[in-house]
C-alpha cells in the first residue's frame, strides 16, 4: 500500500492522456460537426446525400464498432494510425455525427425573416452566415454542445481497449498489478466526474459570453 | 483489402448467436433502467431534503462517469466484498443503472409537464393522492415520455459492445474472438457494423412513428 503514490501517479499519466484526448476529440468534433451540419441544408443534393450518409453511419452504430473499425480494418487499406489517432479520428467522427444535427437544428430554428432580410440585403452567401445566421445560432447549439462534450469525455474510456495507455487503462494496470479493485476504480470515477464538471463549468463561461447581449432578445 | 464473401457467410452464424446476447442483454437492461429510473425520479421529489440532495448528487455523478468503468466497478469491485456476479448480470446491472440516470430525467420531465391546474383540479374533486397519479397524472405524463424512453432503449443498444470488456459473449465479443482465431479483422467487424446500422435505422423508423403517436402536441 506505501507504493499507493507510485500508483496515483501511473493513473495521472492517463488522466493527462484522457484530456489530450477529450481537447482534441472535441477539436475534431466541432469542426465536423459544421461541415456536416451545414452540408445536410446545402442546396446541392450530392452534398445532402453524402452528410446524411455520414450522420446516420456514425450515429447508428456504437463508438466502440467505430474504433475498432478505425483501428483494425483501416490499416489493411494502406492507412495506418497510431492508437492516439485512431482514437481522435473514432471520438471526432462519432461525436461530430450527433453535433452536425444539433448544428442543423439551431440554424434552422433561426428566423426565417433573419434569411429573407439578408437576401434583401444583398450579402453574400458567407456574409449571411457569419454576422447574421450564426451569431443567433450559435447560443442555440451551445447548451448541448456542452452535453456532446461530456459524452465525448466518457467515451474516450473506451480507447483503453485499443491498448491506448488513458485512465482506464493505467487503472486496469494498477488492478492486475496490486489486486487491488476499490482504489484505482474509485480514483478515476472520481477524477472522471471531475473533468465532466470542469467541461460543464467551462461550457457555462462559454454560454454566458456567447449569449452576452441578447438579453431580452429571447 | 479484399472481402471473402464465402467467410463472411461463414462467421454470420455466429455473430447472431452474439447478437441474441445482445438483444437479450438490452432488453434486461431496459427493465432494470426503467424501474430504477422511477427509483431515482421519485428520490429527487422527496420532501425529506437529505435524500432528493444524495439521489441528485448520485444521478449527476453516475452521468458524468463512463458506463466502461462502472462496469469495472460492478464486475471486478463487488466480487471483493463477496457479491459474486455472472458477467451477463454485472453487465445488465452496470447498464440499466446508466441508463436508470438518463430514465429518472425523462420521468421527471414528464411528470412537471403536467398542467399545474390538473394537480389542483385533481385536490377540488376530493381525488385521493392514489387516484390523482393513476387517473389524471400518468395518463397525461406517460404517452409523451415514450418517444424519449425509446431513445435512450436505441442509445443503450449502441452501447451493448461495452458488455464484451467484462467478458460477455455479445456480438462484438464473438467478433474479436473470429477475428483473433482467424487473423480477418474485415469481415467481422464490418459486419458487426453493419448489423447495428440495420437495427438501428429500423428503429430510427420506428422511433419517428412513436413521436408522431406519441410526441407532444405544440
Amino acid at each position: 500500500m506505501g507504493d499507493w503514490t507510485g500508483y496515483l501517479l501511473l493513473i495521472l499519466d492517463g488522466a493527462w492522456v484522457t484530456v489530450r484526448l477529450t481537447v482534441m476529440g472535441c477539436a475534431l468534433a466541432l469542426v465536423v460537426a459544421f461541415i456536416a451540419g451545414l452540408g445536410r441544408i446545402a442546396p446541392w443534393a450530392p452534398v445532402r446525400w453524402l452528410a446524411t450518409a455520414y450522420i446516420e453511419i456514425f450515429r447508428g452504430t456504437s463508438i466502440f464498432v467505430q474504433l475498432f473499425w478505425i483501428y483494425f480494418v483501416l490499416p489493411l487499406t494502406g492507412v495506418a494510425l497510431t492508437p492516439m489517432q485512431a482514437g481522435v479520428l473514432a471520438l471526432g467522427l462519432n461525436v461530430g455525427a450527433y453535433g452536425a444535427e444539433v448544428v442543423r437544428g439551431a440554424i434552422l430554428a433561426v428566423p426565417r425573416d433573419q434569411y429573407e432580410a439578408t437576401v434583401a440585403l444583398n450579402l453574400t452567401g458567407w456574409q449571411r452566415l457569419r454576422h447574421v445566421i450564426l451569431p443567433q445560432a450559435l447560443p442555440l447549439m451551445l447548451p448541448t454542445f456542452g452535453n456532446n462534450a461530456i459524452e465525448l469525455l466518457k467515451a474516450t474510456a473506451v480507447v483503453s481497449l485499443i491498448s491506448l495507455s488513458d485512465m482506464t487503462f493505467q487503472a486496469q494496470i494498477v488492478r492486475s498489478q496490486t489486486g487491488n479493485t476499490i482504489l484505482p476504480f474509485v480514483t478515476i470515477l472520481v477524477i472522471y466526474f471531475a473533468l465532466s464538471l470542469l467541461i460543464a463549468a467551462i461550457m457555462g463561461r462559454i454560454e454566458r459570453r456567447v449569449t452576452r447581449g441578447l438579453d431580452g432578445v429571447r | 483489402m479484399d472481402w471473402d464473401w464465402q467467410f463472411a457467410r461463414e462467421i454470420t452464424p455466429i455473430l447472431l448467436q452474439g447478437l441474441k446476447v445482445t438483444l437479450i442483454a438490452t432488453i434486461l437492461g431496459a427493465a432494470v433502467a426503467a424501474v430504477l429510473g422511477l427509483v431515482f425520479a421519485l428520490l429527487r421529489r422527496s420532501s425529506n431534503r437529505v435524500v432528493a440532495r444524495t439521489a441528485g448528487f448520485l444521478v449527476q455523478f453516475i452521468r458524468g462517469t463512463p458506463l466502461l468503468v462502472q462496469l469495472y466497478f460492478i464486475f471486478y469491485v463487488l466480487p471483493d466484498i463477496g457479491i459474486r456476479l455472472p458477467a451477463l448480470a454485472a453487465g445488465v446491472i452496470g447498464m440499466g443503472l446508466h441508463y436508470a440516470t438518463y430514465a429518472a430525467e425523462v420521468y421527471r420531465g414528464g411528470i412537471e409537464a403536467v398542467a399545474r391546474g390538473q394537480w389542483e383540479a385533481a385536490r377540488a374533486t376530493n381525488l385521493t393522492m392514489r387516484q390523482t397519479w393513476t387517473h389524471v397524472i400518468l395518463p397525461q405524463a406517460l404517452p409523451p415520455m415514450i418517444p424519449a424512453l425509446a431513445n435512450y432503449l436505441l442509445a443503450m443498444f449502441k452501447e451493448t459492445p461495452l458488455l464484451s470488456a467484462i467478458t460477455v459473449l455479445e456480438m462484438m465479443n464473438q467478433a474479436k474472438s473470429v477475428a483473433n482465431s482467424t487473423y480477418r479483422y474485415v469481415e467481422p467487424m464490418t459486419l458487426v457494423g453493419v448489423f447495428f446500422l440495420i437495427i438501428s435505422l429500423i428503429s430510427v423508423a420506428g422511433l419517428r412513428w412513436l413521436e408522431r403517436r406519441y410526441g407532444r402536441r405544440t
